[in-house]
């Protein structure tokens, strides 16, 4: 299976460790990975921004970077959904309707493609998990609140399968960080102030790692954290699932 | 223009014990809204045929509008056309000064704040007393209110304190809710009884029967159009059900959104005046079928002002109702404001995440993030956005639409994070840095790793 690695343009650059374990994580499950390296970002910042007509250029070369794969995958559920609605190319729409289709976040390409029922990871830590709104609402990763409908989870019964971890939920499970792309400098003082209650949240349960499956949210989140000298450390879901003994 | 909602939300989150305090009494009625509706295995199919009975209706809204017409006539009810808030003022100034009336009580009507009938009658020399108890509240402070459901949200006991103690002359001081409340009551009953006209908003009104219906919590809509001689109630065009027997779908549901209960305390059906009482209807478009043209935002009509998408909504629980300078805050106001004036609202579909949980919470099932996605969309495409945003936003574009320019960036950016963090960090020009840290810069990108370690 020829898996093509998505690495948001922030991961690439800033978090290259969440793209090192989501590559060591696929491999060790048996997959071929390929990083086209010419990718660059699925042109979100702009469409969120109203300016979804600029990401063009984003999308083509998205386009002629991923063509060539049977499955996308991405360790941010935020990207893979933008891209899920909005990927298109005048000149290869078939190509853009096959990206559309065959791109997977992270925890749902392990639970629904890979179906992996073990993993050999060891995390011997205190975890408070962080419900990204994208990955919930938009990809359907887990239950949410709002709805009548039955629980589950794809991260947490991930999460549920490493040695060691215990696991800690928020008094509100899926309540937003406020990180919002440019909402978080254009908005700045709400989206502080939804970060600092996230992590209040936490903090109650006296988690040791604020793990989550966007590092755009952990980014801001540790953000606030690293401000106020807090010991908790933000970690992206691949690297715990990657860790070993 | 008035100020952004960011500016003013930075006003009130300036307070932190007044947002959290905020946060967590908006957070309790969303949590009560949780639990009746997971009293209710069969929720998510009422959403579904809600939704299904306000697309229906719609899509032949012009039929449904006649139809009701012409029931409400044959009832004995008198029913005018506004097509905007002007006309809707004028109708109601016309009916006022033709019985030479000057003892006014309103029940709760979003619509009438929309159209600011209050501040227009005023300028005649008519004073309208709001018989909500929120809304009195709000009225003698010379606020507009907050919240569509709950309008003095965003005060504390002791605000309405000291407020019945100016207008009303209660003990200085004392913060006790029963206490005040009794003497709202006491105060707003002598207004009932001296009242000689009562307008009434509308939740429902219903075509096949030329009846509507008034939701409320305190009964105050029956105590005005009880009393008074003459009952003025006003709707918007998307307030019609077809048939009595959709109504049950929504009652079932209005409740329960807004504030947990099963059913409002009064569900008060009218069908005709009763004899030697006078009833007129105002139906008012402003900006509503502009709505319906478009269809991206056309479904932003079916909602029922239950205001589950305010208390569920994270942004307005931290920015509080005013940060959002419409009549109809919130998510949904988001969606419908920008209809009514684009430029002076433009702000709005920025306000948000997108994290969806509006939508989650509706019971008509309003796609409300899509739509606020959408909106940013149209709004930049009509030029509205601010020029250093648009100009970040085109450069932005060419370089992550570049793969070498973009690698090339994002090296300098890493070199510039690592070696001149001050500068990066220089904060009144990056609002990122002002409460939070910048992520440290890795000396390599996940590239350059794969490269080294994994090309061969
Ligand atoms: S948009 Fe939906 S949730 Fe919000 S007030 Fe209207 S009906 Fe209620």
């Amino acid at each position: 299976m020829k898996v093509g690695l998505f690495i948001p343009c922030y991961i690439d650059q800033f978090y290259p460790m969440v793209a090192i374990a989501t590559m060591q994580l696929l491999e060790k499950m048996g997959c071929e990975i390929v990083f086209p390296l010419e990718q660059t970002c699925c042109g979100q910042p702009m469409a969120n921004s109203g300016f979804n007509t600029l990401s063009k250029g984003c999308d083509r070369n998205f386009v002629a970077n991923f063509s060539d794969v049977d499955f996308i995958v991405a360790p941010s559920g935020s990207c893979v959904l933008h891209v899920k609605e909005h990927l298109a190319d005048a000149q290869n729409p078939e190509a853009a309707e096959f990206i559309r289709t065959h791109i997977f976040e992270l925890t749902e390409f392990l639970t629904d493609v890979l179906k992996v029922e073990k993993l050999d990871a060891h995390f011997p830590f205190s975890v408070g998990w962080h419900n990204s709104c994208h990955g919930q609402r938009g990809l359907h990763l887990s239950s949410m609140s709002e709805l009548v409908a039955p629980h589950f989870s794809k991260p947490i019964s991930l999460l549920n399968m490493v040695n060691g971890l215990q696991l800690h939920l928020p008094s509100r499970i899926d309540e937003c960080c406020g990180f919002g792309g440019t909402f978080c400098v254009f908005e700045e003082a709400v989206s502080v102030k939804m970060g600092k209650d996230r992590i209040k949240d936490h903090e109650e349960n006296e988690v040791e790692v604020i793990a989550g499956g966007d590092v755009s949210c952990l980014m801001h989140l540790e953000g606030i954290l690293k401000r106020k000298g807090s010991k908790v450390r933000v970690m992206h879901i691949a690297e715990i699932l990657n860790s070993q003994k | 223009m008035s100020k952004s909602h960011a500016a003013l939300a930075a006003e009130f989150t300036a307070d932190e014990n007044r947002t959290d305090w905020h946060d967590e009494t908006l957070w309790w009625v969303r949590q009560k809204r949780d639990k009746a509706v997971q009293q209710i295995p069969e929720w998510e199919i009422l959403r579904q045929w809600a939704s299904a009975i306000k697309e229906h209706t719609l899509s032949k809204l012009d039929e449904y509008l006649a139809i009701f017409e012409r029931e409400a006539i044959s009832n004995g009810i008198k029913v005018h056309w506004a097509n905007d808030a002007t006309a809707h003022n004028e109708i109601i100034l016309k009916i006022i000064k033709e019985h030479s009336i000057s003892k006014i009580v309103k029940s709760k009507s979003m619509l009438t704040e929309e159209c600011h009938l209050n501040e227009y009658l005023h300028q005649s020399g008519i004073e309208v007393i709001d018989t909500d108890l929120g809304e009195r509240i709000v009225q003698f402070r010379g606020e507009p209110p907050s919240h569509i459901v709950l309008p003095a949200i965003h005060l504390k006991k002791e605000d309405v304190s000291e407020t019945f103690h100016e207008h009303l002359g209660t003990e200085k001081g004392n913060n006790d809710p029963q206490y005040l409340t009794e003497s709202a009551r006491t105060h707003l009953r002598e207004k009932f009884i001296q009242s000689e006209l009562a307008i009434t908003g509308v939740n429902f009104a219903i075509a096949e029967t030329g009846g509507f219906v008034v939701c409320t919590n305190e009964g105050n809509a029956d105590m005005g159009a009880h009393a008074a001689k003459i009952h003025i109630a006003c709707m918007g065009i998307e307030k019609i059900i077809p048939k009595a027997e959709h109504l049950g779908v929504f009652t079932r549901m209005l409740a329960r959104s807004a504030t947990g209960q099963a059913i409002t305390t009064y569900t008060s059906h009218f069908h005709r005046p009763r004899p030697g009482q006078e009833m007129h209807i105002v139906i008012v478009n402003n900006g509503r079928s502009r709505q319906l043209g478009r269809e991206d935002f056309r479904n932003s009509l079916k909602c029922i002002r239950c205001a589950a998408c305010f208390n569920t909504c994270p942004v307005y629980r931290r920015s509080g109702g005013h940060s959002y300078h419409t009549a109809v805050a919130g998510p949904i106001g988001s969606i419908l404001n920008p209809n009514l004036d684009m430029k002076a609202n433009a702000d709005l579909p920025f306000a948000s995440t997108l994290c969806g949980s509006c939508t989650n919470v509706c019971p008509v099932k309003i796609n409300i993030h899509e739509q606020l996605w959408k909106w940013r969309q149209v709004i930049a495409e009509e030029g509205l956005v601010a020029p250093s945003k648009k100009m970040s936003m085109q450069v932005l574009g060419y370089i992550l639409s570049k793969p070498s320019l973009y690698r090339l960036i994002g090296k300098t950016g890493r070199w510039v994070l690592r070696h001149m963090p001050l500068l990066v960090k220089f904060k009144s020009l990056n609002p990122w840095y002002k409460q939070r840290e910048m992520p440290e810069a890795p000396s390599e990108s996940f590239r350059d790793w794969y490269k080294k370690n994994r090309r061969s």
